[in-house]
């Protein structure tokens, strides 16, 4: 499959769709094209994923985002209709190459759901069943060990340390979404995929969520879908503007919101639609 | 007048009493419809309820009490050789009365005294029949002639109409409710009675059970044992061989539909699994009786155990077979409701499909999984036919599944099939049993019923 560049009339080719100086991008999709049945949903989207860093993708509702997420981590492969063209890579190789199980690709490449989805078992339990099906730990010292240091990472131990045993299902709603990004955690992926991650909490579970966001960027790879501008411009560092399933605009967040190149993202980031 | 010619007869003067009242409602609002409380049909419906109703109860009244009066004015009639006998005897001339009267056969030849009671009989109901007739009549013409009067732009039709529909809508639900009451009552009372001939203790912890009871005194086997515990374990036995089979095959089933299958086989599988729960019991039970049982029997012997030609493995596998669907579209209509956010999840750590289902899907659809098992363990319980005709009615108190037993519904349909007397413990044994049968499958129905709503509930 080759890459390749889709325009609309009149709209230049993104310049920022080129190679990132210096480093190599984590991931890096190309000319992705996704299909619903018959209804296009991505229309070819050039992006690369930089290392360690926070992409943020935004755009109006139904652009396509979360369907571009989704088909980092293969997740779409779980829907019957969904059909996917282009070639995306994780550290340069072919994701959806016939040699790459999708199971194990979805441990490198974890993620977190835009309604927090506890399995109805303890907290431990929700933590440890990524590990244990991907037998992480062979005894039970060590099982506890990643239950603990995801919980840690996941900035909720202190919250929980007393009530591992108890439901999952029983934490409030920020609690709930950071059990489930630990539980992400848990399998050690190099990229954490996050839908939308804080559209269900209140304020403060949010701010919550957001500085966890920015301590995980130390050691993972992060792309976020958003509604919200000011969380995109806080916890990002690039950001991507998408419409109509097409990616209109890719640059550093500063610059995005600050001077968009794109007729429709300074539409969108000020508020005239979306 | 025949009874449909009078309800014809109704029916017409409603209609006209619709056609009536819409008419006189739109001429009262100056054709101007805004002005109407009500939509003009209502003013219709209106006037014919008061035509159709009030002639109605009349007529569910008399058709009621008719008899009652009727038959105390004949009998008052009679003369007094007659109404000298006893109660039991006036009450079989009174049927020879009416049988002579509707031109049946009699027990005896008619005697003068009774041809004249008859006659009587029949000119009391024809005066009756013309009473009905024109008071009826009067009453829907009185009812027309008053609703019309009411008429008026200001009447509010719609609301007094729907109170009447509501008030009819109650009174069918309650028909519905009192029946179950009379049938929960009676079989109380019958099986109230059955224990003052057999102790409860007795009937419910006894291990022999062999309902025949003597007709003459000198005939053997004379005193009947009523102890229940051999169909007890019986129904027990054939219950969870049903399960052992309907469980797994039905919980799969539901797996592989809500789980694994592609739209199109979904699409042709379940409507299949559907007519399998349509096929009537009775069907099941020549497949039990004609080749389950045989089957079962040769290849036992093949295997060198000794099975009877009925027996308990048979009879229970086909109910088995009979329950899969239940199992299967219950259990599926629970997985189905496991929100696939649960799945999604899973997934996105990296867990295959069969590693999803078994530590995610199932256990979270485990509750309502044992709702269904629970129903269908009620159903396998009360199921009749199957046990009639594959299980036979040996009831031997035995965990070989190999062995004929005999289940609570088999004795029961046995015990009351053909002309029984009802005061003999034999026939009444069967009440007890019912008794047991319906408090067993009650409450696990109930059990079963708040266990699956609370799962359903969880997951709204
Ligand atoms: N499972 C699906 N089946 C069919 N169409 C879908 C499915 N998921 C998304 N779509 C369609 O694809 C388009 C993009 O959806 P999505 O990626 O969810 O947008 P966003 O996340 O940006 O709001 C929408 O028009 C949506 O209707
Ligand atoms: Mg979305």
């Amino acid at each position: 499959m080759t890459a390749h560049t889709q325009t609309m009339a009149g709209i230049a080719v993104r310049p920022q769709a080129g190679t990132l100086t210096g480093t190599v991008p984590k991931m890096d999709a190309r000319g992705v094209k996704v299909y619903y049945g018959a209804k296009q949903a991505l229309k070819g989207i050039d992006l690369e994923i930089p290392e360690r860093q926070v992409t943020a993708l935004i755009g109006p509702s139904g652009c396509g985002k979360s369907t571009f997420l989704r088909c980092l981590n293969r997740m779409n492969d779980t829907i019957d209709i969904a059909r996917i063209e282009g070639l995306i890579t994780l550290d340069g190789q072919d994701i959806y190459d016939r040699e790459i199980d999708p199971v194990q690709l979805r441990a490198r490449v974890g993620m977190v759901f835009q309604k927090p989805n506890p399995f109805p078992k303890s907290i431990y339990d929700n933590i440890s069943y990524g590990p244990r099906i991907h037998g992480l730990a062979s005894r039970r010292e060590e099982m506890d060990e990643i239950v603990t240091k995801s919980l840690q990472r996941a900035g909720l131990w202190n919250e929980v340390k007393d009530r591992l045993k108890e439901p999952g299902t029983g934490l409030s709603g920020g609690q709930q979404q950071r059990l489930c990004i630990a539980r992400a955690i848990a399998v050690s992926p190099e990229v954490i995929l996050m839908d939308e991650p804080c559209s269900a909490l209140d304020p403060i579970a949010t701010a919550h969520i957001e500085e966890l966001i920015d301590e995980l960027r130390e050691n993972y790879t992060i792309v976020i879908v958003t509604h919200n501008m000011q969380q995109a411009a806080r916890v990002s560092q690039r950001t991507a503007f998408f419409h109509l399933g097409e990616m209109v605009e890719v640059g550093d967040t500063e610059e995005i919101f600050t001077t968009p190149r794109d007729e429709r993202t300074q539409g969108y980031i000020t508020g005239r639609y979306g | 007048m025949p009874v449909t010619t009078f309800l014809l007869v109704l029916l017409l003067l409603s209609f006209a009493g619709f056609q009536l009242g819409r008419t006189t409602a739109v001429s009262s609002a100056g054709g101007r419809l805004s002005r109407l409380h009500s939509v003009p049909s209502y003013y219709g419906l209106y006037v014919a309820m008061w035509v159709g109703l009030p002639a109605l109860i009349l007529f569910a009244l008399w058709t009621g009490l008719e008899g009652i009066v009727v038959n105390n004015m004949v009998r008052a009639s009679l003369p007094a050789s007659i109404t000298s006998l006893s109660a039991q005897e006036i009450n079989l001339i009174m049927v020879d009365i009416h049988n002579l009267a509707y031109g049946n056969i009699t027990s005896r030849v008619p005697e003068p005294a009774l041809t004249a009671a008859a006659d009587y009989y029949n000119h009391l109901r024809g005066i009756g029949n013309g009473a009905l007739a024109v008071v009826m009549l009067a009453l829907a013409c009185a009812g027309l002639f008053f609703a019309k009067g009411r008429i008026h732009p200001k009447l509010r039709a719609r609301n007094q109409v729907e109170q009447v529909v509501n008030v009819i809508l109650i009174l069918c639900s309650l028909v519905a409710i009192l029946t179950t009451v009379g049938i929960v009552l009676s079989l109380l009372f019958e099986a109230i009675r059955f224990f003052t001939k057999v102790p409860p203790a007795e009937f419910l912890l006894g291990l022999h059970w062999s309902p025949q009871t003597a007709i003459r005194a000198d005939q053997v086997a004379s005193d009947g044992a009523f102890g229940a515990v051999p169909l007890f374990t019986g129904t027990l036995l054939i219950a969870a061989i049903a399960m052992a089979v309907a469980v797994p095959l039905g919980l799969m089933s539901a797996i592989y539909m809500s789980e694994y299958a592609p739209s199109k086989v979904r699409g042709t599988v379940k409507p299949i699994l559907e007519i399998l729960a349509g096929i009537p019991t009775v069907v099941y039970g020549f497949f039990a009786a004609l080749t389950m049982a045989p089957f079962v029997r040769d290849v036992g012997q093949s295997l060198g155990f000794g099975v009877s030609s009925e027996s308990a493995l048979a009879a229970g596998v086909v109910m088995g077979i009979m329950i899969i669907p239940f199992v299967s579209s219950l259990s599926d209509d629970i997985i189905n409701a496991v929100p696939q956010s649960l799945r999604d999840g899973s997934y996105g750590l990296g867990a295959t499909k069969s590693e999803t289902i078994r530590n995610v899907v199932l256990p979270a659809a485990l509750p309502g999984i044992v709702g269904a098992v629970l129903l269908a363990v009620s159903r396998a319980i009360g199921e009749t036919m199957i046990v009639v005709m594959a299980a036979g009615l040996a009831a031997n108190l035995t965990g070989n599944p190999l062995d004929a037993v005999s289940t609570v519904t088999v004795q029961i349909a046995t015990l009351l099939v053909g002309d029984q007397e009802f005061d003999s413990a034999k026939t009444l044994s069967a009440f007890g049993l019912g008794l047991v049968l319906f408090t067993v499958t009650l409450t696990l129905n109930i059990i079963a019923l708040r266990v699956v709503r609370k799962y359903r509930e969880k997951y709204d």
